[in-house]
């Protein structure tokens, strides 16, 4: 229930806030060095950071379950345990996803 | 006596005439919106940095150009399927409904032009430069 509402929160959230940002970074990008600079401003501020990485957490629970709308779609994982079980698994996994995307940003480079 | 047959009755006759096809391409731009996706953050995060310079210069080979406006395409397609169910779903009276979904077509299709309209500007301003 959580996670199915979950991913029309979401993908909801990603098509409008998320699609903004997207365009937003491919149209400075095309503008010019200042406009990008303008735009790293913002993305790299606390307010940026925090909605980056509420879209990140949002693309991964969306991506998670809808793969698992697929293996609902061709008949499986109706049984409570295990409906449940790949559920929570979306959860945790978008959290798990999140973090190791953010640790690499931070980190790896 | 009904004279058709049980298929000719299923066949694109749900309430809403036109939901399997919607479905259906729901599902295909899924599938194709993931993959670019993931084809996205490796690229991007295999960057040297995300300055100007290193995403300009990426973005002009058609090897990322190609890919990313198949995303564009691929997403905004998507992202209409996705907030059209929304819309339905949410918002019961007729006139608004379909006011919404006007305005849905129109800011998605504007957002993938000036999308597209900027890799195709950084892809293509090395040649026309030269």
């Amino acid at each position: 229930m959580l996670v199915s509402i979950l991913h029309r929160v979401t993908g909801t959230g990603l098509a409008t806030l998320g699609a903004a940002a997207f365009v937003w970074w491919l149209a400075a990008a095309a503008s010019g060095a200042e406009a990008y600079e303008t735009f790293t401003a913002w993305a790299t501020s606390w307010l940026g950071v925090l909605i980056g990485v509420g879209l990140s957490w949002a693309f991964f629970q969306h991506a998670l379950s809808g793969l698992r709308h697929f293996v609902m779609d061709i008949g499986a994982g109706y049984e409570l345990e295990a409906n449940k079980f790949w559920a929570m698994m979306t959860l945790a996994g978008s959290i798990v996803l999140t973090s190791f995307f953010w640790l690499y940003l931070a980190m790896g480079r | 006596m009904r004279l058709e047959t049980p298929i000719a009755r299923v066949r694109g006759l749900g309430s809403a005439r036109s939901g399997a096809h919607h479905w259906w391409l729901e599902r295909l731009t899924s599938v194709s919106t993931l993959l670019l996706f993931v084809w996205l953050i490796v690229s991007l995060l295999r960057l040297p940095g995300l300055d100007h310079k290193n995403v300009t210069t990426w973005l002009a080979s058609p090897l990322a150009a190609v890919p990313m406006l198949l995303l564009i395409a691929s997403t905004f397609w998507h992202l209409k399927l996705g907030l059209q169910v929304v819309i339905e779903d949410y918002v019961h009276e007729e006139g608004l409904r379909l006011f919404s979904i006007v305005l849905l077509n129109f800011f998605t299709l504007a957002a993938a032009a000036l999308a597209v309209f900027a890799v195709l500007k950084i892809a293509l301003a090395p040649a026309v430069a030269a």
